[in-house]
């Protein structure tokens, strides 16, 4: 009983089903576990344990009345703290939205809950979403369950840490430049951006509209499948979402072994990578040759404009988005006597934490009259260049391969003061945000010290289905779902 | 103070109209109503209106054909596709801090461009043969945009040095605004005050916005007079003060000029109350709106020719269409048939008595001649009636019209008896066919009986016979005796053609 908290939800929802332990049992087990080691870890915000208790009972009851329960009946889900949950708090880690409670349910809420899904709490991430390692948080840093002084990757730091700790078996995180695979390769669990347009965005909190896209993250492919399949599809609260999206499945042994991808590999990208992560990643490549899919080296002419292009666009729009938040309609506890409203919403909005400011900063002086072109106009630009020569690799290719960081989990503090060197970090995953395609990070191995690092692969839009075949395959061969940090 | 506008030099005027579309059911971007007015401070508001965190905007389809059919209203181009921008900017009654408008400095994105109004000279009432001089120039429509409206902020007092506290009501935050963006074309105000009667009338006719409602339309002008630059004025509260605040402006630059100032581009306010334009009180400098394109609205395909083909086959009759099937299908006179076109209320009470009886001329006489002076009498005596409380008033209806053309172009009933009939039914709700048949007054158009009667008032009055040679009067003198004699039931006609017949046969025979 004690070790529950150890096993994926596939298995957990099977043994709730056959009796073998109550989703009261489960959920309590889960409450001590997050307890037991939260302290360390710091993956979360809010906690929603009286009520994850309460629908962990009527679950319980459906299941011995024999009515129908859902494909997570008593699975507990941590969210990232920018996806609104009707009647729990929504801080996005800023103090700017302290005391703000949801009166509403983003649609992936809706949707999980509907499979009986039970929210357990709110999770940590950067500000707003802007970070890559979850150390701009107005509730103090994530840690790395692998080692607590270490970062453990942002901006859904939280939502990678808490199910890498084994505090709860899935998570939802936002992924706007790799805020979801990039944690999710620093604590050695499998993060999915899905293609643009496949799940909503309504009750995400907008960094970047036209980059982020909400998706699963958890210990195992088995898992990953069902949690994308809840939370895609087309939403009428959000009219960027695509009719287009398909259902993912676990394949069969004999229809994985007959499918045979071409898979270009990004080689310039890999070899600029930290020496241990380079072999780690061409262990996977050996596999796939092993499996006899067709491998070859691929060059992209514009990366050295991705990032610029990819800062561009998400700092204007969130400097944008962002310009909501003046404290007059909800927030925080502000007195407004004695301001008048122009000094009252200045000193509201000296509330955001210095990346955020900077970030806001950034995205005015691009959108600013004069400079649109010289920016902005050129950004979406470089963009549209980007998107097509990948539109014309996948003509070519099934999958393309590269890792998911090109480092190390590092200590925390260690980078905090030079923007720059951790805004090009990004590289290797904002590629999928500029284009719109679908990524996975996928656990590739352990370096000699212990940290973890993920191989990232993408496929062509709507074809998350790819993702998954090449998912099974490498953890058919090495689960480090089973490889659990020493908390 | 009286101004000749007519010559003054390079008098330019540009309008801006913002127009509600009071029509649709709800919002432009979320499910709460559209019809805002008299409800309790933000309670007509939603997540989405509200600009809560993580929420999008759905675009309102319908919004879009409406815009769309203003558009070709005013002869505008529209695109094959369009987007929205946002412009940003800080504002207690704007939710987002950004309103979602449409922006065309960096691509095509309005729903209009490039339109032409022209002055029908018929719907002005110039005469219909007016020459060229007459003639009022177009307008050009620069642009139509679809766009959200901001919430209202309730001050405590107009003064805003001695408010303690001022609040917001959302509760028209979001509902959708088309703003018609026209070139300087305007070159006296009352063209102006005529093309904004005209743009309320096709607003009413299309069916997207009820003019009547408080605030649902409003109007900033830009003017500018030879060596000034452009001014703007805004606040302007109502349609008839546009006229007065373009008079007021043009005299301020004039005698700028005339005193050698330069007249600066500048935005000003029209005071309501003292009827002049002041200036902005900080100054209001060139904003920096940073316009970029809205990434949770993707641009939307409107379908072309299609699109527009299909719109135009939904659309409403527009003033000036309907205006010459009256003239050249229903024949009616050019001034008649303006006075029907210039209120839909009135022309579409015309079309429904067409329904009862379908003799256009007749039916448009008796609502021009007849209805429309009794509303004229009947607003007079108490202003606070108004045509329309008339018109839907117990007993006036479209079949009552129709009734009454019949009668008389039938010719069974006088004209001075069908008033009366008229009045009696205004007052009673009778039928007149059933009021006629029971006060007997069928006219008597039995030739017999009339010429029995002029015989024996011949005969009474025989010098009458002879005066009528140098007097023509006197036939009339023997008409007036007839109907007297029968309460005005002769056919006046029949009457007439056998007095003259009776008067030459005597002649003869004397």
């Amino acid at each position: 009983m004690k070790d529950l908290f150890k096993l994926p939800a596939n298995l957990v929802v099977s043994k709730i089903k056959n009796g073998e332990f109550s989703a009261e049992e489960y959920i309590s087990v889960i409450i001590g576990r997050i307890n037991e080691t939260d302290s360390r870890i710091n993956s979360f915000i809010t906690t929603n344990f009286e009520d994850a208790l309460e629908k962990s009972k009527k679950i319980d009851k459906k299941i011995q009345t024999g009515e129908k329960t859902g494909i997570f009946a008593g699975i507990p889900i941590g969210i990232k703290d920018n996806i609104n949950v009707k009647g729990l708090k929504n801080t996005c880690a800023s103090r700017m939205l302290s005391d703000y409670i949801s009166p509403y349910n983003a649609t992936v809420i809706d949707r999980l809950e509907d499979q009986d899904a039970i929210v357990i709490g709110k999770l940590n991430m950067d500000e707003f979403g802007m970070g890559t390692t979850s150390e701009f948080s107005a509730y103090g840093p994530v840690r790395n369950p692998w080692n607590t002084g270490y970062v453990a990757g942002g901006s859904s730091g939280g939502s990678a840490a808490a199910v890498s700790s084994l505090q709860i078996p899935i998570s939802l995180g936002s992924d706007t430049g790799g805020s979801i695979r990039c944690p999710a390769s620093f604590c050695s669990v499998i993060g999915l951006k899905p293609t643009y347009g496949t799940v909503s965005r309504n009750g995400l909190v907008s960094y970047s509209n036209s980059l982020e896209q909400i998706g699963p993250i958890a210990r195992t492919i088995f898992d990953i499948v069902p949690l994308l399949n809840t939370i895609s599809g087309e939403d009428i609260n959000d009219n960027t979402t695509s009719p287009s999206t398909n259902f993912c499945r676990i394949k069969s042994d004999e229809e994985l072994r007959t499918a045979k991808f071409k898979v270009g590999l990004l080689s310039d990208l890999i070899q600029s990578s930290d020496h241990q992560i380079i072999s780690g990643i061409q262990d996977k490549i050996d596999l796939l040759e092993k499996h006899h899919h067709h491998l070859e080296n691929i060059k992209l002419s514009m990366i050295d404009f991705a990032v610029a292009a990819y800062y561009i666009i998400a700092t204007a729009e969130a400097s944008s988005n962002l310009s909501r938040f003046d404290n007059i309609r909800y927030g925080y506890h502000l007195n407004p006597e004695g301001y008048e409203w122009t000094s009252y919403f200045s000193k509201s909005r000296s509330l955001f934490g210095d990346e955020v400011k900077l970030r806001i900063l950034l995205g005015s002086y691009v959108l600013s009259a004069g400079y649109f072109g010289k920016y902005y106009a050129k950004a979406q630009l470089v963009r549209s260049l980007i998107r097509n020569e990948f539109k014309n690799l996948f003509q070519k290719f099934d999958i393309i391969l590269l890792p998911t960081m090109p480092v190390l989990p590092f200590k925390l503090g260690e980078k905090i003061s030079n923007p720059v060197e951790i805004y090009n970090l990004d590289l290797f995953t904002i590629i999928a945000n500029l284009t719109g395609l679908p990524a996975i990070s996928i656990p590739a191995g352990f370096s000699k010290e212990g940290f973890p690092f993920g191989v990232q692969l993408i496929a062509n839009a709507f074809e998350e289905q790819k993702l998954v075949d090449i998912a099974v395959l490498f953890e058919k061969e090495a689960d480090y779902g089973e490889c659990f940090p020493e908390l | 103070m009286k101004l000749d506008t007519k010559n003054i030099d390079q008098l330019k005027i540009g309008l801006e109209i913002h127009c509600q579309l009071t029509n649709l059911n709800t919002k432009l971007f979320c499910k709460c109503l559209c019809n805002y007015r008299n409800l309790p401070p933000n309670e007509n508001t939603c997540p989405i209106c509200l600009g809560l965190p993580g929420t999008l905007p759905l675009l309102n389809k319908r919004a879009v054909e409406f815009a769309s059919m203003i558009c070709l209203a005013f002869n505008c181009s529209i695109p094959e596709k369009i987007s929205f921008y946002r412009k940003n900017y800080f504002y207690p009654d704007l939710p987002k801090n950004f309103q979602i408008t449409q922006y065309n400095s960096y691509e095509l994105s309005s729903i209009g461009y490039n339109g032409l109004y022209y002055f029908a000279n018929d719907l002005l009432g110039g005469s219909s043969d007016s020459s060229n001089e007459n003639q009022k120039p177009s307008v050009r429509i620069t642009r139509i945009q679809l766009e959200e409206d901001p919430g209202k902020i309730v001050y405590e007092d107009d003064k805003s040095s001695i408010n303690n506290y001022s609040l917001i009501d959302y509760n028209r935050a979001g509902v959708a605004l088309v703003e018609i963006v026209t070139e300087p074309d305007f070159t006296s105000p009352s063209d102006v005050r005529l093309f904004l009667n005209e743009i309320i009338n096709i607003f009413e006719y299309l069916e997207v916005c009820d003019p009547a409602l408080e605030g649902s339309i409003r109007c900033d002008v830009n003017v500018s007079i030879s060596g000034g630059k452009k001014v703007e004025i805004k606040n302007i509260s109502s349609f008839k003060d546009v006229e007065k605040s373009i008079l007021y402006e043009i005299t301020r630059q004039k005698t700028l000029v005339m005193h050698d100032i330069d007249v600066q581009a500048e935005t000003r306010h029209w005071d309501e109350r003292r009827k002049i334009t002041i200036a902005a009180r900080s100054k209001e400098k060139e904003e920096e709106y940073k316009y970029f394109p809205e990434p949770d609205i993707p641009r939307i395909n409107l379908g072309g020719e299609n699109f527009v083909s299909g719109l135009r086959s939904q659309m409403h009759e527009l003033p000036a269409e309907r205006l010459a099937r009256y003239k050249d299908t229903f024949k009616i006179t050019p001034h008649t048939a303006r006075i029907l076109v210039n209120s839909k209320k009135i022309s579409d009470f015309f079309e429904q008595a067409l329904k009862f009886y379908s003799a256009p001329v007749e039916v448009s006489n008796w609502i021009v001649n007849e209805l429309l002076t009794k509303i004229n009498e009947l607003e007079k005596s108490d202003s606070s009636k108004t045509s329309f409380n008339i018109l839907s008033g117990s007993h006036m209806s479209p079949r009552l019209i129709a009734s009454m053309a019949k009668l008389v172009e039938e010719k069974t009933t006088s004209r001075s008896m069908a008033r009366e009939i008229f009045d009696t039914c205004l007052k009673t709700g009778d039928d007149p066919f059933e009021l006629v048949k029971r006060l007997d007054t069928k006219r008597i158009s039995n030739t017999e009986q009339i010429a029995d009667l002029i015989k024996k008032i011949v005969s009474d009055q025989p010098h009458l016979i002879n005066q009528s040679k140098s007097n023509p009067n006197v036939t009339n003198f023997i008409l007036g005796l007839i109907m007297k004699e029968t309460q005005g039931k002769a056919d006046p006609q029949v009457s007439m053609n056998l007095i003259r017949e009776i008067i030459s046969q005597s002649d003869k025979q004397s």
